[in-house]
């Protein structure tokens, strides 16, 4: 199979008279983690919107596991549906299911899986995400932000899908949650073979994890590859991101 | 691929499942089947090499029949990958035995459940009505804080926005009870008596309900969604701690502006309906239009007229506030705005009714 499992090319994105992506290209491999990096406003969920087809590009072509996403029939979108998983910035749980209603969703829908063998893996993603087993039967709206995070994380894994979508993955959790659902993204990658994309300002994830990322700037993607080669980047972002003192002394501290 | 991902051999001093294919989410329940079946007395080899690929329910379906035959006779697995094991772990440390808490919903429950909640809405609502009433009194001895700018616009969203459908509704209506009544009046050669029955009937009581039943229905359920919405969004969190009193802010506004032009949409739809009975006594009976408007000029005591029109600030109070009190009721979860939305309309034109019919009793002990 090719190597590539996304590939966006002259991605072009305008509200009217704005403009948010100005022919944009980018590539994601099969089994890396692939970061999007940008400002507040740069687009990134836009783009990720655009991905996994909530929102049409003005112009440009998006391929995902060979499905160029411009004209793809209803057979075909449903197909590719069924084999993402996604973490939306803001959770998403369907507010009149509980948690473990909310994972198990697909399961009950897409595979003929017995209750038992369903709950099962309910709770052993609950537990992988690090959430307590009694906030299985808690409504969203009994949550607090960052459990929102982990039961939309657990959601999202519920098809052990082989592509994950994560907008922000660990903003709002505590530092030590957000360096567990890092080892977990990553062990998750090594085991199953994941391509999992995930928009992150979190440098300790960047550092850590990601294995090639892309910076959104100015409508564009200012530099792509891994963390080497973007430092080199010669973007004021750029510049900004990763040279700052906190940066540099994260740096010096450790990388992988 | 073996699209039945898993075989059972039987040997002479041992039993072997030769695991292959994929064994992932979709495979499962096929593999549950066979495994099902199979029990085990002699000593068991588990075969891995050929599986192609797993995901966590392969491994789990494997860790759960792993325990199972552990307990009948020894097993020994062999053929796995690191990656397998590694996966094997994974799960491991994450198995809970706990079972995820499930309220019970009993019919004892619900019926429990929906009598505290009824008692719990009422007392609300008794509060709400409090609170509704000293916030509209002092409004008014402190002008200053009357929110022109608000009432204008709801005035404009809920009385111009319905006038179409109230003209359309009310000169339906005036002409299909002139059409039905012209009928039986011939009968008596009482053909005049149209315009007297017609122009009581709709002044008093068709055009106030007419008008209140649309604007429930049209504006009382826009307020319950509107405010429900922004009661999920945290809105109206954000407002209270920023001191924006929301009833003064959302409610009242509504209130005031509907309490306005519930009257003159009444107005509107007295001419309506006069209209379209109008029309029906002059093609079903041949009375002109002159004649019909000399002959009402006669008999329509203009108390009645007045009475339709004074219903209309009350109908808009209460859908105003029938509106507004169940948006506020909206919980966290988004299906809680559909039925708060169907509880609105409901219970205001319910109490619409309701209201008019006390205003019948109390006009007639009081001979008006
Ligand atoms: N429906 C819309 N209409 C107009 N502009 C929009 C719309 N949706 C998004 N935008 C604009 O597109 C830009 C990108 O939004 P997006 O949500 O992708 O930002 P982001 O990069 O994800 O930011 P953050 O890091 O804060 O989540 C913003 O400037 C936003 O104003
Ligand atoms: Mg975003």
């Amino acid at each position: 199979m090719k190597s590539e499992v996304i590939k966006a090319r002259d991605i072009v994105t305008s509200f009217g008279e704005t403009v948010i992506h100005d022919k944009l290209n980018l590539t994601v491999n099969r089994g890396e983690i692939y970061g999007i990096l940008g400002e507040s406003g740069s687009g990134k969920t836009l783009l990720l919107k655009e991905m996994i087809m909530l929102h049409k590009p003005t112009s440009g072509h998006i391929t995902i596991l060979g499905n160029e996403l411009s004209n793809i029939d209803y057979q075909n979108a449903q197909k590719l549906r069924r084999e993402w998983g996604i973490l939306f910035q803001f959770g998403a749980l369907f507010t009149s299911l509980t948690v473990a209603e909310n994972i198990e969703l697909q399961l009950k829908e897409y595979t003929d899986i017995d209750k038992r063998m369903r709950d099962e893996l309910v709770k052993t993603k609950i537990s992988m995400v690090g959430l307590p087993i009694r906030a299985g039967g808690l409504y969203p709206s009994e949550l607090s932000g960052g459990m929102i995070k982990r039961a939309a994380l657990a959601r999202a894994l519920a098809m052990d899908p082989k592509l994950l979508f994560l907008d922000e993955p660990t903003s709002g959790l505590d530092p030590i949650g957000a360096r567990n659902f890092d080892s977990l993204i990553l062990e998750l990658k090594e085991l199953l073979g994941i391509t999992v994309v995930m928009i992150t300002h979190d440098l300790d994830t960047i550092y850590s994890i990601v294995d090639r990322f892309c910076v959104l700037a100015d409508k564009h993607v200012v530099a792509e590859g891994t963390l080497e080669s973007v430092i080199e980047a010669d973007h004021p972002f750029v510049e900004r991101f990763f040279k700052n003192d906190y940066a540099k002394r994260r740096l010096e501290y450790g990388g992988r | 691929m073996n699209p039945t991902c898993i075989k059972i051999e039987y040997y002479s001093n041992h039993t072997t499942i030769y695991a292959s294919g994929d064994w992932t989410i979709h495979n499962v329940p096929k593999i549950d089947r066979v495994l099902k079946g199979f029990s085990c007395h002699r000593r068991l080899v588990w075969d891995f090499s050929a599986v192609s690929s797993f995901d966590s329910s392969g491994i789990l379906l494997f860790m759960g029949y792993h325990d199972k035959f552990l307990s009948h006779c020894r097993v020994e697995v062999v053929g796995y990958t690191k990656a397998q094991e590694r996966m094997f772990r994974l799960l491991l440390a994450h198995k809970v035995d706990d079972l995820i808490p499930k309220v019970e919903r009993g019919l004892f429950y619900s019926i429990g459940k929906n009598t505290v909640s009824s008692y719990d809405v009422f007392v609300k609502f008794v509060n709400f009505t409090g609170y509704i009433m000293v916030a509209f009194l002092r409004y008014f001895t402190h002008p200053k804080n009357i929110r022109i700018k608000e009432i204008v616009y709801y005035m404009e969203r809920s009385g111009v926005g319905a006038l179409f459908i109230i003209a359309l509704t009310s000169f339906l209506v005036g002409m299909v009870i002139s059409y039905q009544s012209a009928v039986e009046l011939a009968k008596f050669g009482a053909d005049i008596f149209i315009v007297d029955l017609a122009g009581i009937s709709i002044t008093r009581e068709l055009a106030p309900l007419i008008t209140a039943i649309v604007v429930a229905g049209r504006s009382g359920s826009a307020y319950t969604a509107q405010i429900g919405a922004m009661k999920i969004t945290e809105e109206i969190s954000a407002m209270r701690t920023m001191g924006f009193d929301p009833y003064y802010f959302l409610i009242l506004p509504r209130m005031i502006a509907l309490m306005i032009s519930l009257p003159l949409l009444i107005f509107f739809a007295d001419m309506m309906g006069i209209a379209g009975s109008m029309l029906a006594s002059y093609l079903e009976l041949g009375i002109s239009s002159h004649q019909f408007l000399n002959r009402m000029q006669e008999v329509l005591d203009i108390k009645h007229f007045w009475i339709g029109i004074v219903k209309g600030p009350f109908f808009a109070m209460l859908i105003v506030m029938i509106g507004c009190f169940r948006g506020l009721q909206v919980t966290d979860d988004t299906e809680s705005i559909g039925y708060q939305t169907t509880a609105s309309v409901v219970n205001s034109i319910f109490f619409v009714i309701a209201c008019d019919a006390l205003f019948s009793i109390l006009l007639t002990k009081w001979g008006l």
